[in-house]
């Protein structure tokens, strides 16, 4: 039976984990490699790597972060932040990533998804979006917007018509943040990450909001996610992969146990 | 201080190395998609993995054959104009050791539905074809169980339930050289062996302990029965 995944993520910046409350008041969290080995030998089923602040000059920082991190990771291992080129994607493959995650770059050129998958194939093409709802909204679900630029800019982009256009154009999974929820703990937005699941016939991967066990039996229910990223609840020692599946495999949620 | 350990320690590593030399692993890349995951775990197991894009010398004197494989089955078309279709066959009638990964297991079928005018390597009769309509997500995404045949030996010492990580669309189906069977959508062939030849649909080199056991069992293997 496919067990629903819990993938650890590490958001980076300059070389360093660090986490963010509502993407802005970062903290430093430590260093990715090391972070990285301890989250799979604790259980994560993945390990996604953010570069949160991305720019030129950090590129080579990134390729080194990754290459370092990859090294002696032996899970599914996707990177993102800052990847504007099949090129940059190439480049971040080469260091060692399994997937690449894009957001920004393929709202502003979504032939890029197309570009990535044509090379390296759809399972490396994972379509992150950053989305707010406006709770005066009439229908706030539907009407979920896509951010870009981590969260600063509104891309003008329902988020349900986007998911629905990254996977028509070969990407292989959709990661979804709520950025309403996001490093609240308060729990995954699990209305709107059952409306993506159920637009998509890809996995979709619910992001932003984790702080209890219930939270992710909540959402691989009622949310319809495949899988669940977690950051903050790992990073402080709250809770290991393991004893995280091992809640969740009680409550009756298909995991890989043992792990 | 720590410049003169790595010394110490790239030295001893290079003894060792004299003393075994490290088994070599053709591995063959056909342009479809990224090797880096595949080397470094080969490498990881002690391995030195050797990659051909079409020289035929490396695949004739090659000791053990890796065909990994991420992507379209479209892509083994280069398998062909390049002739490493032909060396490859020639190398397994010899009775080395060869895996195929994802799709590189795939192409030892006769072919598949997702490129239907490329033939595959036909080894096995079947063919390959995209999961069944249903309302299960497609690609089959993730980490699921195997059901393994007791006769296998590319899958020795791996326990009822242990999981492996899949990310595909097309499945071979369940033979009698199936050697494990995966629960999605549909059964389906997790796993092929027949001889010297091995097959696996999932992504050993991204399953963690269970698929280092698999790929170290692949590289102890001694030879055909």
């Amino acid at each position: 039976m496919i067990t629903k995944r819990i993938i650890a993520c590490l958001d980076c910046h300059a070389g360093r984990v660090v986490k963010g409350v509502q993407f802005v008041d970062i903290i430093d969290a430590g260093d990715p490699a090391a972070l990285a080995a301890r989250h799979a030998r604790e259980g994560a089923d993945e390990i996604v790597l953010l570069d949160i602040t991305a720019t030129h000059e950090g590129r080579q920082t990134l390729l080194d972060t990754v290459r370092r991190t990859a090294r002696e990771l032996f899970v599914p291992f996707c990177v993102g932040g800052g990847i504007r080129t099949a090129d940059d994607a190439a480049q971040v493959f080469e260091a060692g990533a399994d997937k690449v995650s894009v957001n920004s770059a393929a709202l502003a050129d979504p032939t890029l998804i197309d570009a990535i998958g044509r090379s390296f194939g759809a399972q490396a093409v994972v379509v992150a979006i950053d989305a707010r709802r406006d709770p005066q909204a009439a229908d706030p679900v539907r009407d979920a917007q896509v951010f870009v630029q981590g969260g600063r800019r509104p891309a003008g982009r329902c988020v349900v018509e986007w998911a629905r256009e990254a996977e028509d154009r070969g990407a292989g999974e959709i990661l979804l943040t709520s950025m309403n929820s996001d490093g609240m703990r308060t729990g995954f937005d699990c209305e709107l990450t059952a409306a993506v699941s159920e637009a998509v016939g890809i996995p979709v991967i619910a992001s932003g909001g984790a702080g209890t066990v219930a939270h992710f039996v909540d959402v691989f229910g009622r949310g319809k996610a495949d899988a669940a990223l977690a950051a903050s609840i790992f990073h402080f020692g709250v809770s290991s992969a393991r004893d995280l599946k091992l809640q969740l495999s009680t409550a009756g949620v298909s995991v890989r146990l043992p792990c | 201080m720590v410049v003169y350990a790595e010394l110490i320690l790239h030295f001893s590593l290079h003894l060792s190395f004299e003393r075994a030399a490290p088994m070599r692993v053709t591995v063959i890349d056909y342009k479809a998609g990224n090797l880096t995951s595949v080397l470094k775990t080969l490498r990881h197991l002690g391995a030195e993995p050797i990659v051909t894009d079409g020289d035929l010398a490396l695949v004739e004197s090659a000791e053990r054959i890796v065909l990994p494989g991420v992507g379209h089955f479209a892509a083994t078309e280069r398998l062909d104009a390049t002739g490493l279709t032909s060396a490859i066959r020639a190398a397994i009638a010899r009775g080395v050791p060869f895996l195929g990964i994802c799709v590189g297991m795939q192409w030892l079928y006769a072919g598949s539905s997702e490129a239907p005018s490329q033939p595959g390597l036909e080894h096995f009769a079947d063919s390959c074809a995209r999961f069944s309509e249903s309302q299960e997500k497609v690609p089959h995404v993730g980490w699921n169980s195997l059901e393994i045949r007791a006769s296998s030996r590319l899958l020795a010492g791996v326990e009822p339930g242990e999981h492996v990580y899949f990310t595909h669309s097309y499945k071979a189906p369940v033979t009698a050289d199936t050697a494990a069977v995966t629960h999605y959508i549909e059964p389906f062939a997790a796993a092929v062996e027949r001889g010297n030849v091995m097959g696996v649909q999932f992504h050993p080199e991204k399953s963690s302990a269970t698929g280092l056991k698999i790929l170290g069992n692949f590289l102890k293997w001694e030879g055909a029965e």
